[in-house]
């Protein structure tokens, strides 16, 4: 299969920061490359390396069969780029700005505006399209960045943290559209800062901190990887706590954990032992008040691959010993969050 | 070229939608004409009439001034907000969105000397030369404002916030508007502030203004018009040379 994206060694140094410091990373042509790491790993480098926005200081990079050093003209028109925070101009309206961009792509100005129109209503802007984008929601400005980088039709998209500080009902919207991208062939790098947007997205994952790469597997295999999904259950009656942690011992892959007074928790492979233990904890007439499933945090899968706490980026192992109590800890914090940012 | 039209119009559409951004090329230089005219004028030429074909090329000068190095504040804001990066990951010159933003300028030099003229003749002012040097003289300003303006992207460009380039940028126009014939004549200024006075480019332009709106009686003693527009023009060839490569290194090394 032909690579959309191929980097070798990638490099960046920005005074006495290493933002990059050696990344490889390959997308495959219509597949979708999921790029996870905590603030300051690097990803935003990369994207605007990948995006010729910056050169890098060594390595070599091909988009779409172009060099992004030597041939940067013919990698900018393979490519569209909706970056961390919107790059839309708050002062123009929504059609204003993506009719400006479709003529600076070289379509005339009727050209410019058909396809304007187009991904207004593809993007539910419609209504929006004539005012300034200074009053549109967060929501909106995503999806306007997002039509923006999609006017020239291009092969390879760069969507750097697409979701960040969306709500979670808009954050569903920006991932239907990216499934519709993929279904249209597009080749898709995400970066982001959650395992969960990855999973839902990404047919790879390639994981970076300190600008290196730490892990590149599938969704499952990294899942795997780092312990699976973790399964909560907490009882109505506290009475009932033993008669629970029983039945999660069954499914679970370790020993249960007690958090706190009522809140059971074990990590599981795989959501099929879901009906099992509803149909469990019912039979034993455990009434239960949460009952949930979910992927470990950022903070976890950083732990799981280095042996350290994720700290956000920023340098320096925070604790040398990993014990298994801190371990604990780990799930403890994440359980209140799954922002990946505990502490 | 068709990109930095593109872009140009980008940024006349921007000033229309934000009327406050224009105030400083409407309001700013009816207030002065006021104060000066009206308040200073008797003081300093014996009465308002005989000041006001004095003092208003220095205005639209002034203005011209203020306007021209505004670019540097707003292509500051346009890089820190990300607007520029989404230029520059699509298939145009590097340099078209600043080519864009200097064209797209001129409108507001053009209607600053535009509103200042017509607030003048409607106080009295009166042109005592032909259309002809009327027209050049418009013309003059905004090419002046043209090649100034590139002092402003350069400040822009180096300088981190645009409240920065603010500052920077009246920290140059002052002594530049003010220690000049603006509103005073040079001969009433003390001999080491006449130095500076007589090689300040803001004085020469303001001559050439005088000798093309009001006429020769108003120009300063012993100068002529011819020699005054050589000054100009020498000047826009010296600022141009000096800052427009700087600020296009700036600008390569900033996005």
């Amino acid at each position: 299969m032909t690579k959309a994206i191929e980097a070798h060694g990638l490099t960046k140094r920005f005074g006495k920061t290493q933002a990059l410091a050696g990344i490889d990373l390959e997308v495959d042509e219509g597949r979708v490359l999921g790029v996870l790491g905590p603030n300051g790993a690097g990803k935003t480098t990369a994207v605007r390396i990948l995006a010729t926005l910056l050169r890098p200081d060594e390595g070599t990079a091909r988009v779409a069969g172009h060099d992004v050093v030597r041939e940067p003209k013919e990698v900018r028109r393979a490519i569209g780029l909706t970056g961390q925070y919107a790059s839309v101009d708050e002062d123009l309206t929504g059609l204003q700005n993506l009719v400006m961009i479709g003529r600076l792509l070289g379509l005339d100005r009727r050209a410019a505006r058909a396809r304007a129109d187009e991904l207004l209503t593809e993007f539910d802007l419609v209504d929006a399209g004539g005012r300034t984008s200074k009053t549109y929601s967060g929501g909106m400005r995503r999806r306007l960045d997002l039509a923006a980088s999609l006017i020239g039709r291009p092969s390879v998209v760069y969507l750097d943290e697409p979701t960040t500080g969306l709500d979670p009902a808009k954050r569903d919207d920006v991932w239907d559209m990216v499934r519709v991208l993929v279904k249209q062939g597009t080749t898709v790098l995400l970066t982001t800062q959650y395992l969960e947007e990855a999973d839902a997205l990404a047919e790879e994952i390639t994981v970076i901190d300190h600008g290196r790469v730490i892990a590149h597997d599938t969704p499952q295999g990294l899942k795997r990887q780092v312990g699976g999904q973790t399964l909560e259950v907490r009882v109505a009656h506290p009475a009932d706590l033993a008669t629970a942690q029983q039945v999660l011992a069954r499914v679970g892959t370790r020993e249960p954990e007690v958090i706190g007074g009522d809140l059971v928790s074990v990590p599981v492979s795989g959501d099929a032992v879901l009906p099992a233990t509803v149909q469990a904890l019912a039979s034993e007439g455990v009434p239960v008040v949460e009952f949930s499933l979910r992927l470990p945090s950022l903070d976890e899968v950083f732990y799981s691959l280095t042996g350290q706490r994720g700290q956000g980026g920023a340098s320096g192992p925070a604790s040398g010993s990993a014990s298994a109590g801190s371990a604990s800890t780990s799930s403890l914090e994440s359980a209140s969050s799954n922002e990946g940012e505990a502490v | 070229m068709r990109d930095s039209l593109i872009l140009a119009q980008r940024s006349v559409t921007k000033m229309f939608r934000k009327p406050e951004q224009f105030l400083d090329v409407t309001l700013q230089p009816i207030i002065m004409t006021v104060l000066f005219v009206f308040i200073f004028g008797g003081a300093i030429a014996g009465d308002t009439s005989n000041y006001l074909p004095f003092v208003l090329p220095g205005i639209i000068v002034q203005t011209v001034m203020f306007t021209s190095l505004t670019i540097g504040v707003n292509l500051n804001t346009d890089i820190e907000k990300g607007v520029f990066d989404r230029f520059r990951s699509l298939p145009i010159a590097r340099s078209a969105p600043l080519f864009g933003a200097v064209l797209g300028d001129i409108v507001r030099h053009a209607i600053a000397v535009g509103v200042t003229l017509l607030f003048g003749v409607l106080i009295g002012f009166r042109f005592h030369t032909d259309p002809l040097s009327a027209v050049g003289g418009i013309l003059l300003m905004v090419l002046f404002a043209v090649c100034l303006c590139w002092v402003s992207v350069f400040i822009g460009m180096v300088a981190r916030t645009s409240g920065a380039v603010q500052g920077l940028s009246f920290l140059i126009t002052f002594p530049l508007t003010f220690g000049s014939s603006t509103f005073v004549p040079a001969s009433t200024l003390p001999s080491w502030l006449q130095g500076w006075v007589a090689i300040n480019p803001v004085t020469h332009v303001i001559e050439a203004l005088r000798g093309l709106l009001s006429g020769q009686h108003y120009m300063a003693a012993g100068s002529s018009l011819g020699t005054e527009l050589l000054w100009v023009l020498g000047w826009c060839v010296a600022l141009v040379a000096i800052f427009f490569p700087l600020a296009m290194w700036a600008y390569r090394r900033k996005v």
